[in-house]
């Protein structure tokens, strides 16, 4: 099969690969329809997260088409159309049985912080992922679901984490009616998170970012009043005079750990890794609160420590929640936002490039050229 | 200032649009108003259906006896990933950050950071070794930058991040220049002794 693999910081190239294997009673294997490159993708692809192996297959959004199944599958059958969660989980650990399916115990040798995301790296249990033409796929009578009818494929693909995440990220703010809410990174999650903060009764939402074209979305598809942060000397500056010098009630970082906006912290993350990520935009987020507040991040941060502001955290007495998101816990709710069309994950696709040209959609995505908001990935034989 | 803000005196920040403004400008708005009743409340909440699970623990996939794992776990998972295995140098350094640390140390991720480094330096050496080197050219997807308006999507923009994209071809090209200066100053030298 056609597999996207990684060579090292900012180059990838497609091998040929073996078709995986059932290695689990429990596991799928499913052939690849169509998936799509995340901002998260990018840590990966610029070198940021430990133990990213060479040869390691990257995607972790993907639907497809069941290719085969291991003797303990009951709910699925050869030839089921399925979306998959990103999150690899097993269903019945201490913390899948609690819901916390980002956080399964069962799934990721490698390490305990973080639950198995696919083609994430062997940090993330180092299974190889969804950009290329088939995937194994672990507890198949877990994770994935079979794609209702109604439903698009570039629906369903932006459900398996942009639209999730982002909605996750507004509810992890815990956001009461006639709130104010202030999102940075208007990159398909920020978008996201907008939109849903509306849905959960924000009495105002300000999106940041840098990017124009960006900017000039979460106005049209979130309905957010905009910032760009390099138009003001000092961005948390202009955030208190928005609200009376009180600050934000709700801040949300759909940023992680390539933040713009400081140099030296930029470069001291994403370029020299001496930081677990850059946290500018989470810095932001934290001054930019009321006192009381809550900081919803959402934005990616790798295992190595990163330069935030704690003690104004502590002094602000601040709640800070944080997940990856708990993919398939947010379905239901989101199907039916979906079906009666308060969200169109598919308006954020920007891009579709075939699996052969992935190199060219990681260069467009990681540059942020073309107006580019999301790419979706086609293998050859879908 | 004819006004003393708001966080200053005891009085709310008045509301720029009311909750029927808002529900009348905003499609879903209000959708899921009730905290109580989002996907995530309660945070812990012992799920009834398992999502699928028949299994208090689930089968152990074989294999897992010579696999690295973290040493904050009991044991290899029950279920793990099998892709790339550890090999070579870069694998004995790995295998030395999961054996040594735990995920509390700084040396575990700088070692598996320098592991990575190690890696991929061998891979593009090997590459050409086996006839099927890196090409720097289309690897990089940098032809996009001719085709996807590289220059007009850069400049002009307010964009903060050009400051430090040139560091990019830095980061990619440095290993191969590096490579071919000390493999001409080599050969250099093998000239003048011999
Ligand atoms: N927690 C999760 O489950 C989860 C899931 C998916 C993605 N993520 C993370 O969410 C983040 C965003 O993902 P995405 O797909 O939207 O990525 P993206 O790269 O498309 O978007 C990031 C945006 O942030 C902007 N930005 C950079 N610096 C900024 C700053 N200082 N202030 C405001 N904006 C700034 C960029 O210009 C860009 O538009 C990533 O870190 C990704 O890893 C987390
Ligand atoms: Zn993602
Ligand atoms: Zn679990």
């Amino acid at each position: 099969m056609r597999a996207m693999v990684y060579r090292g910081p900012y180059k990838v190239r497609v091998e040929n690969k073996e078709i995986p294997r059932i290695e689990h009673p429990n596991d799928a294997v499913v052939r690849v329809t169509m998936g799509a490159i995340c901002g998260s993708d990018l840590h990966l692809y610029h070198g940021m997260m430990p133990d990213t192996r060479i040869g390691h297959t990257f995607g972790h959004e993907f639907i497809g088409v069941v290719h085969e199944v291991g003797s303990s599958v009951q709910n699925l059958a050869v030839g089921d159309r399925v979306m998959v969660p990103f999150n690899i989980f097993c269903g019945s650990c201490w913390y899948c049985a609690r819901g916390l399916y980002s956080n399964c115990h069962n799934v990721n040798a490698n390490a305990t912080a973080v639950g198995a995301i696919y083609g994430y790296s062997h940090t993330c249990g180092g299974y190889d992922g969804g950009q290329s033409e088939f995937v194994r796929v672990p507890f198949a009578d877990v994770g994935p679901t079979i794609i209702p009818d109604w439903m698009s494929d570039e629906d369903a693909v932006m459900l398996t984490d942009a639209c999730p995440t982002g909605y996750f990220g507004a509810q992890l703010g815990d956001i009461a009616e006639g709130d104010s809410v202030v999102v940075f990174g208007a990159g398909p999650v920020g978008l996201f998170a907008a939109k849903s903060a509306w849905l959960m009764g924000a009495g105002r939402v300000v999106v940041i970012d840098h990017l124009e074209y960006r900017l000039e979305k979460a106005r049209e598809f979130a309905h957010a009043e905009t910032f760009n942060f390099t138009d003001y000397p000092d961005i948390v500056v202009e955030m208190k005079k928005q609200t009376d010098h009180l600050g934000f009630d709700v801040a949300i970082d759909a940023v992680g750990a390539e933040a713009d906006g400081n140099l030296l912290m930029h470069v001291t993350s994403a370029k020299l890794k001496l930081q677990g990520g850059s946290p500018i935009a989470l810095n932001w987020a934290i001054d930019s609160v009321r006192k009381g507040a809550t900081v919803s991040v959402v934005g990616a941060y790798g295992p190595i420590f990163s330069a935030v502001k704690f003690g104004d955290a502590l002094n602000k007495g601040l709640t800070i929640r944080g997940n990856q998101c708990p993919v398939k816990r947010q379905w239901p709710r989101l199907f039916e936002h979906v079906r009666n069309g308060h969200l169109k994950p598919s308006e954020l696709v920007t891009h579709r490039f075939p699996l052969e040209h992935i190199a060219e959609g990681y260069h467009v995505f990681s540059a942020k050229l073309d107006g580019i908001i999301k790419p979706l990935v086609i293998p050859s034989a879908a | 200032m004819d006004r003393t803000p708001h966080a200053y005196t005891p009085h709310d920040v008045a509301r720029r649009e009311t909750s029927e403004q808002l529900r009348a400008r905003i499609p879903g708005w209000g959708a899921d108003l009730d905290r109580a009743d989002r996907p995530q409340f309660p945070e812990l909440s012992l799920r009834e259906d398992l999502t699928g699970a028949r299994w208090e623990f689930p089968e152990r996939q074989p294999g897992g006896e010579s696999r690295e794992r973290s040493i904050e776990h009991a044991f290899v998972t029950p279920v793990f990933g099998t892709a790339q295995p550890r090999r070579g140098l870069s694998g004995a350094i790995r295998k030395h950050a999961y054996a040594k640390y735990s995920e509390a140390r700084a040396a575990h991720w700088l070692m598996l950071i320098a592991a990575d480094r190690v890696e991929a330096t061998g891979a593009h050496l090997m590459s050409i070794v086996r006839l099927h080197p890196d090409n720097p050219i289309t690897e990089t997807g940098i032809t996009s930058e001719l085709t996807r308006s590289g220059l007009s999507s850069r400049f002009g923009r307010k964009r903060s991040d050009t400051n430090h994209q040139w560091m990019d071809p830095v980061l990619v090209a440095g290993p191969f220049v590096a490579a071919a200066v000390v493999g001409a100053k080599a050969l250099a030298r093998a000239r003048r002794t011999d």
